[in-house]
Parts: structure tokens; C-alpha cells; sequence
């Protein structure tokens, strides 16, 4: 069987400028497959050229061995689902009629009642849609993708804006889908919602693929590490960064505005004797934490930014 | 997984759903061009034409004759005049501040008439009392006359109305509904929504299509009864030429608003473009009054114009009996502005 998705070199320009900077990706069956960065790295564009929606510059799509732009489009577009970023759908519509009048794009599906119970609207189907609230659009939103029964489900940063609530409502949904044999492909700049929902990550940068894995061996990736944080007070002007630089047990000092990022051995030891070398140095750390490494840390380390920088 | 969805029903459903949840939009395609046609059909309705009204002064120097006691009761109780009669200070008063139209002063020479004979009514007044002061003092009419009244509906200003609102509606519902509304479409990203999606092109053009052609018929029948119920008026020619009239003209300016609905994303500017096309024909294309009021050099351009080419036709069929082939100058010029829309929309459409 064809992969769901593969492509080759994938070049996306707009003049002068280059979004896409030549991409290779081969994604499974069944798995969630999360396309991470922040916003500009290309993820929007990699994603819409995927659905169909940009035509690439240079390179190759082929979704289940089928191409665009050919008679077998039509063919891609009755296994595939997409949630688009920031869609509004008609909103003098009803919940049901909206999805209904996507089901009726597809050659076959599921019935509207089965949709409306997968993400949970069944009290909402005869509400109009500019009635509901952010979650429940988003909702809507997934339920006319998936309306077709697709093999393949694009979701383009789903839960931008949700609530803490809504956002677990759309991921039981997502993982249902996926556990059912689905292919996921999400764009998110959530680094728990990659965590929890993905199988398998792409981080991005400027166009490119910088890293790809599994979460777990991403986070592997760095090492056996943690890292403490904290801040430093003003009045210990003489204190500065390099200081810490080159001190037994600190692997890596990184500065953020005030505050500082040490990364240490993943033990206790290691821990506590850093805290002695910043007592030694009449440091006071302030608003002190420590944790382990996510994927936030893995970002940070590959790109010198954080994900969730807008 | 039994039930059957087609895919062209449900987007038709989703325009008429659309369109009649939203009270302003019924409003403007149906409620503004019936009051339209209310307010401007009682401003310019067919007055009776106005009485002249006479002041009847009797001159009483010494005793009054007993010819002019009998001529003033004549006067005063005819049927056919609007008469009093005044002392001579208040008469002249009325007379300067054009409340009556005449004053007749009876004396012993006879009858004077006192009258400013530039006032349109004026000189009918003195000709109606002169007919009743002579033919009291004996004059015969020597030709027998007969009346006979002119009054049928096709000539009146309802008539000519009501075929300009009809035109004009036609346009602004076909422009707004079709262009302005797939900018909103595409401002909202439901056509690159749609456009990922296995949704046929021809199944979403075609419920453009056929939900404005419905829209169109009951706008056509409101409209048309409402001038049969209200006004008396009616379609005096072919009602197939009628119909194809309204259809070429609604296609023409489904074609234009594509035009301008083809790219954009942007409701503001949309929305100026469509004033910018429309605000001109309002004026130009004799919706309210006959074009030809422009001067002379202007008509040729004016005529080729969609609206003037559509109240054209639309009046022909309506006033003056017209059929197919009687319009179809004006349905080829709808015509070729439809085409050049479709084609120069083909050409620009974005789906995002």
C-alpha cells in the first residue's frame, strides 16, 4: 500500500522570498504526525501545498501514490479531510446543516448523526453556527473534515484559542481517529499538544526541516540532561553569565532576557552541586525552577527560539 | 452510511438558507423596491386636475341691476365653478396671494375678469365663467362637441416606473447576491474551504445560478403584482420576452459582479466597486426618468450601458406591447456584457 504521504524536495517561493526550502517528508499509515515551529517557519505553506491548495514551486507530492493536479486529484480529495486555519463557515447555518452540506461533497462518509456524535454536538445541531462558542466552531470545523471517512486528516493548528477544556475535547477526538486507523497530519505550536497527540514530529525552521522523531527521541536527542532556571537580582551587577561558563557540572549556559538556563546532568547530584557553586558565588537565584527536558528544550536547542514565540 | 446527500441540492439549500435568515437582505431585494415603488407612485400620481377658484365681486355703486343680481346667483350656484363672492378689498387680497385665480366684477358695463393671464390657471378660470355669463345671456353652442377621455394605463408615470424599478432591482440583487457575496466567501476562506474538498466547480457555480434565478422569479412576481394589485399596470406584451429580458439582464450582472468577486478578499473595497459600477446607472439609465433628458451626444453611450439596455427592453415589453424580436437589440447587448463577465471571471477566479 502507498504511503499517505510522500514528497520530495519541496520548494515553495513567493518572489523573492522562500517559504519552503526544499522539504523531504515520508509519513506512515496510522500514525499522528505533528509538523512543529513557529509562526513563519513554513508549516502553513508545507501543510496547503499537501492539501492541494499552493501548487509547489519545485518538488514532488504524492498522497497515496496519487498526484495533483491530474485526473487522480479528485481521488485524493475523497480520502483526504482538512481543517483549515481560521476557516468561518456559514453562519447562518446550523451545526447540522453545515455538516451536512459537506457530507454531501463526498462520495461516501459518515451519516450526519454519526459526525455530530463524534465531536460531541448532538445538544448543538440545531444551534447556528455564529452562535457557538471558539471550541464547538472548531468542532463543526473537524466534523465537515471528517465527513468523508477520510484516510488522511490535515488539522492546521486546531486548538489556536481554545480553552484548556475544549482543546482535550478536539484531542480524544483526534486520537479516536488515529487509533481507528487514521492518518493525522497536525500543525500546532503547542509543544503538550505535540507531546500528547503526535507519533511522530517534524520541527521546522525558515523553510526546513530541522529535526524529525518521535517525541521521546527527540527529547533523547539532548542527552541526558535537566535544566534549572532562575533569574538573577540586579544589585550582583559584577555576576554575569560567563561566569557560570566552564564551571564543573554546567553544560551549557543560555541567556534569555534576565534569566538564566543551565543545563546539567539528569541526576541529583548534579543538581545540588550546581546549587553549591551558586551559593559559592553569592548568587541568588531568584524564582529557581528545574525541570526536564521537553520539547520546548528541544526547539530551543536547535533553533535559539522558543516555539511559542509569536 | 445509506442516506444519499447531493451535493447541488444541499448548496442551493445552503444559499436560500443564506439568504432568508438574514432579515436586512430580504429587506433590500424585496421590502426597499416596494416601498419604492409605493412612495414614488403616490408622489406622482394622477391628480385630478385643479379648479381654478373664483371670486365673485358685485359692484353696488347706486342699486344693483336686476340682470347682475340674477347673473351673480347664476354664478354662484353653478356646478362647474368654484365661486364666491367677496367685497372687493379681500378679493384683491386673495387674488395677490394667488389663493383664487379670478376675480369677476359685475357693474353696470357688464363683467370684467381681473386676472394675471401668465398664471397657468388663470386664464382657464376666466374662459370657464365667461362660458356660463355668456351662454346666461342667451348664446347657443353652434358645433356639437363630444368628450373623450385618454386615461387607459401603459401612459402614466407608474407605468414608466414601475418596469425602471423592476430593472434596477434586478441589478442590485443579481451584483450584491453573486459578487459581493463571493468576496464574503472568500474573506471568510469557505471557498479555499470548499476548494480542498471533492465539491464539483460546476455544482457550486451552478447553485449560484439557479438560487438567484428563484430569487429571481419571486422578485419578478412581487413586483409585477404589485404594480397589477396597487397600480393598476400590466404587462401589455410577450410574457416570454419579459422573462428572457429579466433573465439576460440578471445574467449580465451575475457576469459584471464576477468580475469584480473573481479576486478580491476585501468587503470594503468589494463593496466600493459595486457602488462605483451601480451609483452611475441609477442616474443615467432612466430608472426615474427617460435618459433622453441627457443631452444628445451622451445617449449612444448611455444606451450601451446594461441597465438602460434592460429598462429598455423591460418598458418595450411592459408599455408598448413588445415581443421577442422587438428587444432584441437591447437582449444582445445584455448579452455581451454577461459574456465578457463570465469570460474575464474564468480567467481571474480565486478560490483563495
Amino acid at each position: 500500500m502507498n504511503a499517505p504521504i510522500v514528497c520530495r524536495d519541496l520548494v515553495k517561493r513567493y518572489g523573492d522570498k522562500v517559504a519552503v526550502a526544499g522539504i523531504n517528508l515520508e509519513i506512515r499509515a496510522g500514525i499522528c504526525f505533528g509538523l512543529l515551529g513557529p509562526n513563519g517557519a513554513g508549516k502553513t505553506t508545507t501543510v496547503e501545498m499537501l492539501e492541494g491548495l499552493h501548487r509547489p514551486t519545485s518538488g514532488s507530492i504524492e498522497l497515496f501514490g496519487l498526484r495533483y493536479g491530474s485526473s487522480d486529484e479528485q481521488r485524493i480529495r475523497e480520502k483526504i479531510g482538512v481543517q483549515l486555519q481560521e476557516t468561518q463557515l456559514a453562519d447562518k447555518l446550523t451545526v447540522s446543516e453545515v455538516i451536512r452540506l459537506f457530507r454531501s461533497f463526498y462520495d461516501r462518509g459518515h451519516s450526519v448523526p454519526d459526525l455530530l456524535r463524534m465531536v460531541q454536538l448532538e445538544p448543538e445541531r440545531d444551534q447556528r453556527f455564529h452562535t457557538l462558542s471558539g471550541g464547538q466552531k472548531q468542532r463543526v470545523a473537524l466534523a465537515t473534515a471528517l465527513a468523508g471517512a477520510p484516510e488522511l486528516l490535515f488539522l492546521d493548528e486546531p486548538t489556536t484559542g481554545l480553552d484548556p477544556r475544549a482543546r482535550q475535547v478536539l484531542w480524544k477526538v483526534v486520537e479516536e481517529f488515529r487509533d481507528a486507523g487514521g492518518t493525522v497530519v497536525l500543525t500546532t505550536h503547542y509543544m503538550d499538544e505535540a507531546a500528547i497527540l503526535c507519533d511522530e514530529i517534524a520541527v521546522m525552521d525558515s523553510g526546513r526541516l530541522i529535526a524529525q522523531g518521535s517525541p521521546r527521541a527527540l527529547i533523547d536527542s539532548l542527552g541526558q540532561v535537566q535544566f534549572v532556571e532562575f533569574e538573577v537580582a540586579e544589585a550582583q551587577a559584577g555576576f554575569s553569565a560567563a561566569t557560570l561558563q566552564g564551571l564543573p557540572h554546567i553544560q551549557k549556559v543560555d541567556e534569555r532576557r534576565n534569566r538564566l538556563r543551565l543545563t546539567i546532568a539528569r541526576d541529583l547530584s548534579a543538581l545540588s552541586a550546581v546549587l553549591d557553586v551558586l551559593a559559592q558565588l553569592s548568587v541568588v537565584p531568584r524564582g529557581l525552577t528545574t525541570h526536564q527536558a521537553t520539547l520546548d528544550d528541544v526547539f530551543l536547542s536547535l533553533t535559539g527560539k522558543e516555539l511559542s514565540d509569536d | 452510511m445509506t442516506e444519499q446527500y447531493s451535493p447541488l441540492l444541499e448548496l442551493i439549500k445552503s444559499r436560500l438558507r443564506e439568504f432568508y435568515r438574514e432579515p436586512a437582505i430580504v429587506f433590500w431585494v424585496f421590502g426597499f423596491p416596494l416601498l419604492m415603488a409605493m412612495g414614488l407612485g403616490a408622489a406622482f400620481r394622477s391628480k385630478p386636475p385643479a379648479t381654478p377658484k373664483i371670486a365673485l365681486i358685485v359692484q353696488k355703486d347706486g342699486a344693483v341691476s336686476q340682470e347682475n343680481a340674477r347673473l351673480a346667483e347664476l354664478l354662484l350656484h353653478s356646478p362647474r365653478l368654484t365661486i364666491q363672492q367677496l367685497a372687493q378689498a379681500e378679493a384683491k387680497q386673495k387674488l395677490a396671494r394667488s389663493q383664487i385665480d379670478l376675480i369677476v366684477s359685475l357693474d353696470q358695463h357688464g363683467a370684467t375678469y381681473i386676472f394675471d393671464p401668465k398664471k397657468e390657471t388663470s386664464p382657464q378660470a376666466r374662459l370657464l365663467v365667461d362660458q356660463e355669463v355668456q351662454s346666461a345671456a342667451g348664446r347657443k353652442d353652434v358645433v356639437k362637441t363630444r368628450d373623450q377621455s385618454v386615461t387607459e394605463p401603459g401612459s402614466r408615470y407608474i407605468d414608466f416606473l414601475i418596469p425602471g424599478l423592476i430593472g434596477m432591482n434586478l441589478m442590485g440583487s443579481s451584483m450584491w447576491g453573486v459578487g459581493y457575496n463571493l468576496v464574503v466567501a472568500r474573506k471568510r476562506k469557505l471557498l479555499r474551504r470548499y476548494a480542498v474538498t471533492p465539491m464539483r466547480r460546476a455544482h457550486f457555480l451552478l447553485s449560484y445560478f439557479l438560487s438567484r434565478s428563484l430569487f429571481l422569479s419571486l422578485e419578478l412576481t412581487l413586483l409585477v403584482s404589485f404594480g397589477v394589485l396597487v397600480f393598476g399596470t400590466a404587462i401589455s406584451g410577450s410574457l416570454l420576452a419579459f422573462v428572457c429580458a429579466a433573465l439576460l439582464g440578471a445574467a449580465a450582472f451575475a457576469g459584471i459582479s464576477l468580475i469584480i468577486g473573481g479576486r478580491l478578499d476585501n468587503t470594503e473595497t468589494a463593496n466600493g466597486w459595486m457602488n462605483f459600477v451601480q451609483l452611475p446607472m441609477y442616474v443615467l439609465s432612466g430608472t426615474f426618468f427617460p435618459y433622453q433628458h441627457f443631452p444628445q451626444w451622451m445617449h449612444p453611450a448611455i444606451e450601451a450601458l446594461p441597465l438602460t439596455a434592460l429598462n429598455n427592453a423591460l418598458r418595450a415589453v411592459y408599455n408598448e406591447g413588445a415581443g421577442l424580436t422587438a428587444i432584441l437589440p437591447h437582449a444582445l447587448v445584455l448579452l455581451a456584457w454577461g459574456a465578457v463577465g463570465f469570460i474575464v471571471a474564468v480567467r481571474t477566479f480565486r478560490w483563495q
